[in-house]
C-alpha cells in the first residue's frame, strides 16, 4: 500500500511536471555576429545559414517557439560583442547565445556566460582553446588544427612536396593553422622552409610581397592560411598573377582559401588548388544537395551557402536540439550542455558530434580540388577522413591542454 | 639570372606599381589640402565610388575595363562638384574640427551608402585579356597588370606635370597654392578655380579606385576608411599643396613598403610608419613642402 | 546693477564667478545615477560611455583647450589598458594600483612623445600622432607572447580595497566604481582648466606666437598639458578593460582614435560637457539604431554618419553649443 501511494504520488508529480513543461514557450535567443564593417558578409552568411534552418524546421519544436534576437559586433575586438551579449542577457533575458564569428568576440563573451550560467553555441571563432575558457560553450565550427594536420599529411605524403613556405594572416588562428601544418607535414618528412606572418586579420593586404619572397625560397608547396572573407580572391589571384605555378609552386591550404561564397570571383586562378576543410557546397551527399537547393530557393541562384552558412545552420540545429531538451522548462545550461555533449546530427558537411569531453566538434575533413567544369568553378572531393578530432586537444598542447576558467 | 638581380627588381616593380597607385589617388588629397587648407578625409570616399562605378559598368554592363575608368573618372569629377559647392565650402573658414567632423561624417554615410547598394561583399572584376597573365623578362617575371600600372602611372603624373608647369590654369593653381589672397587679387577666381581643382582631384581618386581594385583584394565598403591613414601620410610626407613632393613621397614610401614586406614580413607594416615618423621629424613639413 | 558699469561690472563678475558650481553641472550626475537604478539591463553600455566620456575629456584638454590635434590618442588608453592587464596577469590585480600605474606609463609616453612631437602642428601632427598609435598596434600583435596578440588577454582583477568585486555580469559595482573615477577625473580636469594654466593653454590655442612673445615657453607647457592628458587618457583604458575583464589589440585600434574625436567635436570642444554629451549620443546612437532599425543594413553608420554632418552645418560649436545658445536666449529674455 505504502509503495503503491509513494509510486502514485510519483506519477502524480510526474505528470504535473510534464503537463507544466508542456506549455507552449517562446524561447528568446541571442545572435551576435558582424553585421556591418569589414566581415559583414560573413555575419550574413552566419544569419542565413540560421535562419534558414529555422525556417525548414518550424515544425521541430513542437508548440513551442523561437525568438532570435540579432546584435551587431561590428568589430573583431571583444568589447561590442561582450556588451551585446551583456544586454541581451541581462535586458532581453535570452537563454541561450549563439553566433559569434572572431575569437576574441568569443573569448570576451566567456566570462559573462560563466558568471549567468548561460549557454553558448559558437557558429565560428577559430582559436582552438576556445571551448576551454568556459563550461557553457559548445562549437560547432571547426578548429585550425583539423585541416591544417591532414593538408600537411597530404601535401607530404601525396603531392610530392619535400619543402613548404607557410604564409599566414598573423593573428592566433593564422599560428595555429600553420603549427598544424608543420606538426602533419614535417610529421611525414617534409620541411617548412619558411614562415611569413602576412598582416593582420583586420584588412586584406596586396599580398604580393609576401608571395613574392616565398617564390625566392623555391620550395614545391605554399601553404597559406587566411581567415575566411576577402582575404581569399586575393591570394588566388596573387598566386596566379605572379606565375607561381609556372614556378612549380603549389598552392595549398585549408578550404578558407577556397570558400564557396568567394570562389567564381576567383577565376581560373582557382583551378588545382588542393585544400582540406570540413566543407564546400559541391558535396554530394544528399543531405547537401536538399540543402544547397534550399539556399539558393531562399537567397537566389548566385548566392551560394559556403562553411560559415553552414556553420550557422548546424549551430541553429544544435539550439534547436538543445530547446527539445528543455522542452517547455527554462534552457538552463545544465540542460543544453547534457543536450549537446555528444549531440549528433546528419549535417550538410556529413555526419558531426559533439565531443562529450572538450564540447568541440567531431566532423569529416574532405581533401578537395578547384575543377572547371562547365564555364563554372567546382570543388572535387579526393579523399575523406572521417570523424576527425582536434588534435591540438588530444596531444594537449599548451592551452589546448588546460582548464582555462 | 642573378638572384640579387631578381630581388632588386622585384622591389622596383612592385614598388613602384604600388606608389603610382598612391600618387594617383594621394594627388587630389594634397591639392585640396594645399590650396584651401581643407581637411578632406572624405577623400577615400571618392576613391571608392570610382571603384564601384568601373566594377559595375564592367561587371554589369560589359564596358570594356579601359573605358569604365574614364567613365569613373568624369563621373565622380562631376558628382564632386555639387558636394564642393553646397557642402565644403560653406567650411572653408572654419575650424579643421568642423572640417574633420563634416568629411568623416562622409565617410560613414558614403560607407554605409555603398554597402545599402552593393552589399558588405568585396567587388571583384575580371581583367581583360590584354593584362592577364605575366611578361619574362629573363631575370624575372613580372604580372602584366603591374606593368600597365606603372605606364599609366608615368603617363598620368607626365600630364599632371604638363598641365600644371606649362598651362594658364597650372599656373594658376601653383600661384593660388603660394599664395592665395596675391592670386585673387591679380584677378583669378580662386573659387572657381577651386571647384575645377576639387573635380579633377576627386576624378583622380576614383581613377585611382578603379585601378586599385585588382592589387588590393577588390572593392569594399570599408575601402574609404582602410586606406585614408596611408593617403594622408603620403601627403604629409610630401607637403602638402607640392604634387612634385607627393610623386617623390608616393614612390619612397611605395618602394620602401614593398621592400619592407619583402624583407622583413614580421614586421613589413611597421617600416612604412618608422620612415614616415622619421622624415616628419627631420623636415615637418614634408620633403618639399613650404616651410 | 547699474547700467553705466554694466561691462565692466559683467567681466569682473565674470571673472569672480566662472568657476563656481552652476546648478546645472549636477543634471549629468543626476542622469548618471537615475540610470543605475533605472535602467539595470543598459548598465555595461552606460560604463562604457562613462569610460568614454572620461578618454574624451582627456582629449578635450589638449584639443579643445591646447589646441593640439590627435588621432592617436588610443596610443595611451592602449597603454594604460596593456599595463593594467598585464599586472593583473603578474599577481598584481589590484584595480587601484593599475589605475594608478596605467596613469604613470601613459604619462611616461605623453612625455616623450610629446616632446617629440609637439615641435609638429597640424598635418604633419596629426599624421605623427597616428602614426605612433599604429606602430603601437603593429607592436603588441607582434608581441603576441606578451599581449595575447589579436585575442588577447583576459584577466581577473581583486576586490577593490579588498571589499567590493568589480561586477562582471550585471555591473552595479563596476559602474559606480567608473562613475566614481569619472567625477574625480572631472573635478582635477575642470580645476586645471579654471586655473590659469588653464587660461595660459587657451592662450596658447588662440595665439602661440603672441604667447611666446610675452615670455610663455609654449612647447614646455604644451607638453606639460600633453602628459596630463596622456595619464588621464591612461585611466580611461585601464577602467576599459577592467570593467571588461581582457584586453585585445583593439585598444590602440586608430578606429578608437577616430571615434573619441569625433565624439568629443560633435559634443563641442573647449567646454568640458561637450565630452559627456558627444560620448552619451555617439555611443546610444551606434546602439539604439540597430535596436530600432534592425541590422540588415549598416543603419547605425548612416545615422552616425548624418548626425555628424547636420551637427556641422547647424550646430556651430557642437551639440552642446545648442544647449549654451538656448541658455542665452533664455537669460536675454529674463532681462
Amino acid at each position: 500500500m505504502k509503495k503503491f501511494v509513494a509510486m502514485s504520488l510519483v506519477a502524480v508529480a510526474f505528470t504535473i511536471i510534464t503537463v507544466k513543461a508542456t506549455e507552449a514557450r517562446e524561447y528568446k535567443i541571442g545572435f551576435i555576429g558582424p553585421m556591418s564593417g569589414g566581415a559583414a558578409q560573413l555575419g550574413q552568411q552566419m544569419k542565413r545559414g540560421a535562419k534558414l534552418y529555422m525556417k525548414l524546421h518550424k515544425d521541430q519544436l513542437g508548440k513551442h517557439t523561437i525568438k532570435m534576437i540579432v546584435r551587431d559586433s561590428k568589430r573583431p575586438g571583444g568589447p561590442i560583442a561582450k556588451a551585446a551579449a551583456q544586454e541581451l542577457i541581462t535586458r532581453e533575458k535570452v537563454e541561450l547565445i549563439t553566433g559569434l564569428i572572431f575569437s576574441p568576440n568569443a573569448m570576451s563573451v566567456a566570462p559573462l556566460v560563466n558568471k549567468s550560467k548561460t549557454p553558448v553555441v559558437i557558429m565560428n571563432a577559430g582559436t582552438t582553446f576556445i571551448p576551454n575558457m568556459s563550461p557553457h560553450m559548445v562549437r560547432v565550427s571547426f578548429t585550425m588544427w583539423q585541416a591544417g594536420v591532414i593538408i600537411g599529411e597530404h601535401a607530404a605524403s601525396n603531392l610530392n612536396c619535400k619543402t613548404a613556405v607557410a604564409g599566414y594572416t598573423n593573428y592566433p588562428p593564422g599560428k595555429d593553422s600553420i603549427n598544424a601544418f608543420r606538426h602533419g607535414f614535417e610529421g611525414k618528412g617534409g620541411k617548412v622552409v619558411d614562415e611569413i606572418p602576412m598582416g593582420g586579420p583586420g584588412k586584406v593586404p596586396d599580398f604580393t610581397p609576401f608571395f613574392q619572397r616565398a617564390k625566392s625560397k623555391k620550395p614545391n608547396c605554399l601553404y597559406v592560411f587566411v581567415p575566411a572573407g576577402n582575404h581569399a580572391a586575393a591570394v588566388a589571384k596573387t598566386y596566379q598573377a605572379l606565375a607561381m605555378r609556372k614556378a612549380g609552386i603549389r598552392l595549398i591550404g585549408p578550404g578558407d582559401i577556397t570558400q564557396d561564397t568567394q570562389l567564381q570571383g576567383m577565376g581560373s586562378a582557382a583551378v588545382g588548388l588542393v585544400t582540406a576543410h570540413h566543407y564546400h557546397m559541391f558535396l554530394k551527399s544528399a543531405e547537401n544537395q536538399a540543402f544547397v537547393k534550399a539556399w539558393k530557393a531562399e537567397y537566389g541562384a548566385n548566392n551560394p551557402p559556403d562553411f560559415v552558412g553552414v556553420g550557422g545552420y548546424d549551430g541553429m540545429a544544435a539550439v534547436y536540439a538543445a530547446i527539445r531538451a528543455a522542452n517547455g522548462s527554462k534552457l538552463t545550461s545544465a540542460i543544453a550542455m547534457k543536450a549537446l555533449k555528444g549531440w549528433k546530427f546528419e549535417s550538410p558537411r556529413g555526419p558531426i558530434m559533439i565531443d562529450p569531453e572538450t564540447r568541440d566538434i567531431i566532423q569529416n575533413i574532405y581533401i578537395s580540388i578547384v575543377r572547371k567544369k562547365g564555364g563554372m568553378l567546382v570543388q572535387e572531393t579526393q579523399k575523406t577522413f572521417k570523424a576527425v578530432k582536434d588534435k591540438c586537444k588530444e596531444l594537449k598542447l599548451g592551452k589546448c591542454g588546460k582548464k582555462l576558467y | 639570372m642573378s638572384p640579387f638581380l631578381n630581388e632588386i627588381s622585384t622591389v622596383l616593380v612592385f614598388g613602384l606599381a604600388y606608389a603610382m597607385l598612391l600618387f594617383i589617388i594621394s594627388v587630389g588629397l594634397s591639392i585640396t589640402m594645399g590650396l584651401m587648407g581643407f581637411a578632406n578625409l572624405a577623400h577615400g570616399s571618392f576613391a571608392m565610388m570610382g571603384g564601384y562605378v568601373t566594377v559595375t559598368l564592367v561587371t554589369q554592363s560589359g564596358v570594356p575595363f579601359a573605358a569604365a575608368l574614364l567613365i569613373s573618372f568624369v563621373a565622380i569629377a562631376l558628382l564632386s562638384i555639387p558636394f564642393e559647392r553646397f557642402l565644403y565650402r560653406h567650411l572653408y573658414r572654419r575650424s579643421e574640427l568642423d572640417q574633420v567632423l563634416l568629411t568623416i561624417g562622409l565617410v560613414f554615410a558614403s560607407i554605409a551608402g555603398v554597402t545599402f547598394i552593393w552589399g558588405p561583399d568585396p567587388q571583384l572584376i575580371q581583367m581583360p585579356n590584354y593584362l592577364k597573365g605575366s611578361v619574362d623578362l629573363g631575370f624575372n617575371t613580372f604580372p602584366k597588370y603591374r606593368i600597365f600600372m606603372i605606364i599609366a602611372g608615368a603617363m598620368i603624373v607626365a600630364g599632371l606635370f604638363y598641365g600644371l608647369e606649362r598651362t594658364k590654369i597650372g599656373a594658376q593653381i601653383r600661384a593660388a597654392v603660394d599664395n592665395r589672397t596675391m592670386a585673387e587679387s591679380v584677378g583669378i577666381n580662386t573659387d572657381r578655380l577651386f571647384t575645377w581643382t576639387f573635380a579633377l582631384g576627386s576624378g583622380m581618386a576614383a581613377l585611382g579606385g578603379g585601378l586599385g581594385i585588382q592589387i588590393l583584394g577588390g572593392i569594399k565598403p570599408v575601402f574609404a576608411f582602410e586606406y585614408l591613414v596611408i593617403f594622408l601620410i603620403v601627403v604629409a610626407v610630401g607637403g602638402m599643396g607640392n604634387i612634385r613632393g607627393t610623386f617623390f613621397a608616393a614612390l619612397i614610401l611605395g618602394i620602401i613598403d614593398f621592400a619592407g614586406k619583402f624583407y622583413f614580413p614580421e614586421g613589413g607594416a611597421f617600416v612604412i610608419f618608422a620612415v614616415t615618423i622619421l622624415v616628419l621629424l627631420i623636415r615637418p613639413q614634408g620633403l618639399l613642402g613650404k616651410n | 546693477m547699474v547700467p553705466n558699469h554694466s561691462s565692466a561690472a559683467k567681466a569682473v563678475n565674470y571673472l569672480q564667478t566662472r568657476h563656481r558650481f552652476h546648478w546645472g553641472e549636477a543634471i549629468p550626475w543626476i542622469l548618471a545615477i537615475l540610470v543605475f537604478y533605472f535602467l539595470p539591463g543598459y548598465r555595461l553600455l552606460a560604463t562604457q560611455i562613462l569610460v568614454m566620456i572620461i578618454f574624451a575629456l582627456s582629449l578635450d584638454l589638449i584639443v579643445g583647450y591646447a589646441g593640439i590635434i590627435s588621432l592617436g590618442h588610443t596610443a595611451f588608453f592602449g597603454t594604460g589598458a596593456y599595463i593594467t592587464a598585464l599586472l593583473a596577469t603578474n599577481n598584481i590585480p589590484d584595480p587601484i594600483i593599475g589605475l594608478i600605474a596605467a596613469a604613470f606609463g601613459a604619462a611616461i609616453l605623453g612625455f616623450l612623445s610629446g616632446w617629440v612631437l609637439l615641435r609638429t602642428t597640424g598635418l604633419t601632427l596629426l599624421v605623427l600622432t597616428m602614426a605612433v598609435t599604429i606602430m603601437l598596434a603593429e607592436l603588441a600583435n607582434d608581441f603576441d607572447e606578451i599581449t595575447g596578440g589579436f585575442d588577447g588577454i583576459n584577466f581577473t582583477n581583486s576586490d577593490i580595497f579588498g571589499l567590493i568585486e568589480l561586477d562582471q555580469l550585471w555591473y552595479s559595482s563596476s559602474y559606480i566604481y567608473v562613475l566614481i573615477v569619472l567625477f574625480l577625473s572631472f573635478l582635477f580636469i575642470r580645476t586645471i582648466i579654471y586655473a590659469p594654466f588653464g587660461r595660459m593653454l587657451i592662450g596658447i590655442r588662440e595665439n602661440p606666437r603672441r604667447m611666446s612673445a610675452i615670455g610663455t615657453p609654449v612647447h614646455q607647457r604644451q607638453v606639460i598639458v600633453y602628459v596630463v592628458s596622456a595619464a588621464i587618457a591612461g585611466i580611461a583604458g585601464a577602467l576599459w578593460v577592467q570593467v571588461q575583464g581582457n584586453v585585445t589589440t583593439e585598444v590602440y585600434a586608430f578606429e578608437l582614435s577616430g571615434d573619441v574625436l569625433i565624439m568629443l567635436i560633435l559634443g563641442g570642444t573647449g567646454r568640458l560637457y561637450g565630452a559627456f554629451l558627444g560620448a552619451t549620443v555617439f555611443k546610444i546612437l551606434e546602439n539604439v539604431t540597430e535596436q530600432v532599425l534592425g541590422t540588415d543594413q549598416p543603419y547605425w553608420q548612416f545615422a552616425i554618419g548624418l548626425v555628424l554632418i547636420l551637427t556641422v552645418l547647424f550646430a556651430r560649436r557642437g551639440l552642446f553649443g545648442i544647449f549654451e545658445d538656448l541658455g542665452n536666449k533664455w537669460k536675454e529674455r529674463g532681462q
